[in-house]
């Protein structure tokens, strides 16, 4: 269990806050994704809670110790329990990869044979036992970031930190690299923090995140709680500022499952029931977490405002209006 | 019999096989001795350097000022500069082991740079991931900034082996022996262009082998 409450950080070079007021708790065993572009604070975030970097105010406790607090003989034994993994996968080109993995073991004085079946069990659980005496300059990179997750969870941690660490790999690879991690998660139950600028990521792996935005959490829950309703932070995320919103009438965006039973023909349903069909500005169907999460935005005549939101409320679909630039977002319910 | 009087066999028998072992031993001594004072003042300039593992500004600076003086020597004026220092260490101002003082306080600046470049090198980001698994500092110098800066430590230190080698011979003028004292004394200053040349092609040859090894041993552990 991690738990942040008002936490400040400023740099001690030029006095910039780079993180202020963070409050949030993050449970065993779940994945969880801090979330914003870059420079938001996210990975210096990230650096607090293992301690690579310290902070001001606050306070950050993992399993009820304050990390500030630590001795540097504390930390380093604390970082043990805590792996991390990184965007450029930070391996030692000059050793193989059975070496990689064996080397914080090597730092921990453990045994030669306890190293041994340790990594070997590792080099399965990722794949790459066949690629045990390859140096990381012959592998792709996909492989370079599983031999680095082998060697962050060489000391059995209790936390894996992921610092934008599918960030230099393409789509798919991306993809096998968060299988993997939702692979290990479940397996053996460690609780993944990942820090990404990917919205994939966050649908495809986790379960809750919060979004960064100039050092402050502007948005946080549950992932599907935060598609579903949109907040103006992960529009801005997403970089879809400044819907196209049509001069006449008023737009509604509409977020549903379109997998569950009687939602995938609600577009349809509503032309019929109106006997007008009602031109699409949004559209897009996104995977999260295995389901289809449907959101469209649908430009409605200001006479028909009104009953096409009762018949939105009355079918349990959540829904907002969009509003021009400039303008505070209301939420139309 | 007198010098005009020796073929090149004998000239190379009584002059120059000596004299290479004497400049031989010159390099070896104070190379070793330059590569050891030098990797341990690059890891301190390194480590105390801002950001560093441990960050200390006064032994830094002071450390790069050093080090920036005695690199801005001409080596024949530090080698006259320091006879004082030779001779409470040697006993002696002159001769092959009074050389090596000079030599070695000469070439340890020198080296101490090489590793410094080669250390700071190293992806700070590697550093981290030692620290995010809990590596102490000794084993983040020597397990991931060493190991991963072999390559350009080994062309470094070719480097400086070369450059000392240089030195040698200029240490040959306040009689250190070796090659490039009897280059100078036999050859240069007694018109005999035979012995001069002879120990050109000498130290070429020992130039090129030196290079050949150190990139031998580069591409092995690159």
């Amino acid at each position: 269990m991690i738990e942040i409450t008002n936490l400040k950080k400023v740099w001690e070079s030029d006095g910039v806050t780079v993180l202020d007021d963070i409050n949030l708790s993050i449970h065993d065993g779940e994945i969880y994704a801090l979330v914003g572009r870059s420079g938001a604070g996210k990975s210096t975030l990230l650096r607090c809670i293992n301690g690579l970097t310290s902070y001001q105010e606050g306070s950050l406790k993992v399993d009820g110790r304050e990390v500030r607090e630590l001795s540097n003989a504390e930390l380093r034994e604390f970082r043990r329990h805590m792996g991390m993994i990184f965007q450029h996968f930070s391996l030692l080109e000059r050793e193989t990869v059975y070496q990689n993995v064996a080397l914080p073991m090597k730092c921990w004085k453990y045994s030669k044979e306890e190293i041994d079946k340790k990594v070997m069990e590792l080099l399965e659980l990722v794949g790459l036992a066949d690629k045990k005496d390859a140096k990381p300059r012959n592998l792709s990179g996909g492989q370079k970031q599983r031999v680095a997750i082998a060697r962050a969870l060489t000391m059995d941690p209790k936390y894996l930190l992921c610092d934008e660490a599918t960030s230099a790999l393409d789509p798919k690879t991306t993809n096998s690299i968060l299988d993997l991690l939702m692979e290990i998660n479940k397996k053996i139950g460690i609780t993944i923090i990942i820090v990404t600028h990917q919205m994939e990521v966050v649908r495809h792996a986790c379960h809750r995140c919060c979004i960064l935005e100039h050092g402050i959490i502007s948005a946080k829950g549950s992932v599907e709680e935060i598609f579903v309703e949109q907040p103006a932070s992960l529009q801005r995320l997403l970089g879809e500022e400044g819907h196209k919103l049509s001069k006449s009438g008023r737009t509604i965006q509409i977020c549903h499952y379109v997998d569950e039973p009687g939602n995938a023909g609600l577009l349809g349903e509503m032309a019929i029931r109106f006997n007008r069909a009602f031109p699409i500005t949004q559209g897009l169907i996104q995977a999260y977490r295995g389901r289809d999460l449907g959101i469209f935005a649908i430009n409605v005549d200001d006479d028909l405002f009104a009953q096409v939101c009762e018949f939105l409320d009355e079918r349990k679909v959540e829904y907002k209006e969009l509003v021009a630039l400039d303008e505070e977002e209301t939420e139309a319910e | 019999m007198t010098l005009a009087e020796m073929g090149l066999g004998e000239i190379f028998q009584l002059l120059i096989v000596p004299a290479f072992f004497a400049t031989l031993r010159m390099l070896v001594i104070s190379s070793v001795l330059s590569t050891v004072f030098g990797f341990f003042l690059g890891i301190v300039l390194v480590i105390t350097e801002k950001g560093g593992l441990c960050e200390n500004a006064i032994i830094n600076r002071l450390l790069d000022i050093v080090v920036n003086i005695i690199r801005s020597f001409p080596f024949i004026i530090l080698m006259i500069s320091i006879i004082p220092l030779t001779r409470l260490i040697t006993g002696s101002s002159i001769g092959e082991t009074a050389a090596i003082v000079p030599l070695t306080v000469a070439c340890t600046p020198f080296l101490a740079r090489i590793f410094q470049n080669a250390f700071k090198e190293v992806d700070p980001a590697l550093i981290e991931a030692a620290q995010s698994f809990g590596a102490s500092k000794p084993q983040i110098v020597f397990r991931v900034m060493l190991k991963e800066s072999v390559p350009a430590i080994i062309s470094g230190v070719c480097l400086a082996i070369i450059n000392l080698l240089n030195c040698t011979a200029m240490a040959g003028t306040i009689g250190a022996g070796g090659l490039g004292a009897v280059a100078l004394t036999y050859g240069y200053q007694n018109f005999n262009q035979e012995i001069m040349y002879s120990i050109c092609v000498v130290l070429v040859i020992l130039v090129a082998i030196i290079q050949y090894v150190g990139d031998v041993l580069y591409r092995k552990l690159k």
